[in-house]
């Protein structure tokens, strides 16, 4: 693993060597009334790794990974963070235990300012030394620039870089991303996956990659899961999913 | 026109009131999407509570601060024990609720302290200031009205601007959902909310009362032109509730003043005045709503 840098590492990688299981579920399944959007579903997201979980419109991403944060209770399965079962842990007590959740539709404050929002990011660690946010800042100098402004005037990019600088200052061992390249320009999702990559190498980060865009997602990811109506259907690296032109065309749409 | 100075200062010293209840029914409304309809008795609950202290020889000031503290602890337990298990549900519930609470502590209060006048000490006095041979309508108390109201908004304006759980409070109130994944104990956040809410309520209603008289249902004027402050203002807005309960104020004591039979006419002013707004600004005159909305 990369030398992190000292007091300003963006992750905490807590000694977790790489390829460890770090984010196990374990037969998850939710339901909204009768309806079932996750049918017994089984993963992991290895340490220091881009985990991408692809599917279509409806698959049940976003349940998977508001299911993980507690955001929906489960009917069944488990949910394991480094061995640990954080199925019933509250949702406020999720980041402190080394999970960042990025929500689908970003979820700036848009109410807040750009520091503000990050800020809030920062909260529950208590005291936080200004290099970090600094470090953020470098990490994304188009929303330096607009550090006083309120979120809502930022472009969709801007909110993009803005929530996932915001889930950084938590010092996450695992990101969890639902649907960041929505919206976005292809350079634009290009440049924030290249980030990703870079953190992931570098800083030993690991993420959870929830993605409709699977070409986007593959291009970066180490793993793929494909969901299909609250099933996982395939695992594989990102580059047999990418060779695999049948599954291709059945569930990912390129 | 020391007539008219002498309305305009009455207009003010009673608008700054206006503001202060206005300003706890947008702190609530912000955080929880209720409407406190019981804000008023819950105002008057405290005001008793200080009038009990005062009649027990104690001073002013010191049963304001444990009516203010009463407040506080009232407001968190309200929100804790009887709007926790209807926040974010179905809004009817929510109003319900509010009004049965409204009935249900006016009631109380009537039961534990009576329900005829007694009257409230002002702590200074109720003689306009002289200017000259004359005397104008700002008093010792108005002054102290004003300057109660004042400071304790530059207090709410330092916590949300300038302390960490001031910021944690904001964005608890703007996303509750995005403020819990980012660590923020919103459950607490709602709490302290209501607490400090009923605090600036319970201000108010003191303030009202002070060389007046009392009796369970004597805030509930002050319920109507609160409300209609507070959404002249835009109801998300604490600048808005200020400025609708300064105009408010302003507007009543001119309309009392000026026009025949005026302070007849006050009450159904305030309605006049507030859906003349609404026709102008659906959404108050400090609405947010398209920020809210992107
Ligand atoms: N709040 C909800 N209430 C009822 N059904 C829902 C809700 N959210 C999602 N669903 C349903 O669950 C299924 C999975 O949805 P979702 O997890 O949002 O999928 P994805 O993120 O992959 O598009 C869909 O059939 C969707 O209609
Ligand atoms: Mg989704």
């Amino acid at each position: 693993m990369a030398e992190a840098h000292g007091a300003t590492a963006v992750s905490a990688t807590g000694g977790t060597a790489t390829g460890t299981r770090l984010l196990e579920v374990e037969g998850l399944t939710s339901a909204y009334g009768p309806v079932r959007a996750l049918d017994g579903v089984t993963l992991s997201a290895e340490a220091g790794r881009i985990t991408a979980v692809l599917g279509a419109n409806g698959a049940g991403k976003t349940t998977l990974l508001r299911t993980i944060s507690g955001l929906v209770r489960p009917v069944a399965g488990r949910v394991l963070l480094d061995g640990k079962d954080i199925t019933k842990a509250p949702v406020e007590a999720m980041v402190s235990k080394g999970m960042a959740h990025v929500p689908e539709g970003r979820g700036v404050i848009a109410e807040l300012t750009v520091d503000e929002n990050l800020r809030v990011g920062s909260l529950f660690r208590g005291k936080v030394a200004k290099s970090e946010f600094d470090r953020i800042y470098d990490l994304f100098p188009r929303i330096a620039e607009r550090r006083n402004n309120h979120a809502h005037t930022l472009s969709g990019g801007e909110r993009q870089m803005l929530v996932i600088g915001r889930a950084l200052l938590a010092q996450p061992r695992i990101l969890l991303l639902d649907e960041p390249s929505l919206g976005l320009a292809p350079r634009i999702v290009a440049q924030i996956f290249g980030l990703l990559r870079q953190l992931v190498d570098s800083e030993g980060l690991s993420v959870l990659l929830v993605e409709q865009n699977a070409r986007s997602a593959l291009s970066v990811a180490d793993v793929g899961v494909v969901l299909n109506l609250g099933r996982v259907v395939v695992t594989d690296s990102a580059s047999a999913l990418m060779g695999d032109e049948d599954l291709r065309h059945a569930y990912l749409g390129f | 026109m020391s007539y008219f100075v002498n309305v305009t200062l009455t207009g003010l010293t009673q608008g700054m009131i206006y503001a202060a209840f206005a300003l706890a029914l947008v702190l609530i409304w912000r955080s929880t999407r209720i409407v406190n309809f019981a804000q008023g008795s819950m105002a008057a609950a405290t005001t008793f509570i200080a009038l009990a202290l005062v009649q027990a020889g104690w001073s002013y000031w010191l049963a304001l601060v444990v009516a203010l503290a009463s407040g506080f602890v009232l407001g968190a337990i309200i929100e804790r024990v009887i709007i926790r298990p209807v926040e974010g549900g179905n809004e009817l519930n929510a109003v319900i609720v509010a009004l049965g609470l409204f009935v249900a502590l006016q009631a109380g209060i009537a039961i534990v302290f009576g329900s005829s006048f007694q009257s409230f000490p002002a702590p200074f006095g109720l003689e306009g200031f002289s200017v000259g041979d004359r005397r104008i309508a700002l008093t010792p108390n108005g002054i102290y009205i004003i300057g109660a109201v004042i400071v304790t908004m530059l207090l709410l304006v330092a916590l949300f601007r300038f302390t960490r759980v001031g910021l944690a409070m904001r964005a608890s109130a703007f996303s509750q959902e995005v403020s819990r994944l980012l660590g923020v104990k919103v459950g607490g956040m709602l709490t302290l909310g209501w607490g400090l809410a009923a605090v600036v309520g319970s201000l108010a209603g003191l303030l009202i009362a002070g060389g007046g008289f009392v009796y369970p249902a004597y805030m509930d004027s002050l319920i109507v032109f609160g409300f209609v402050a507070a959404i002249i203002g835009g109801l998300d807005s604490p600048v808005g509730a200020i400025v609708g309960g300064l105009i408010l104020g302003l507007a009543l004591s001119y309309i009392s003043g000026y026009a025949p039979r005026g302070s007849s006419l006050v009450t159904i002013s305030a309605l006049v005045i507030l859906m003349v707004v609404l026709l102008v600004r659906p959404g108050g005159l400090f609405s947010s709503t398209t920020a809210r909305r992107a």
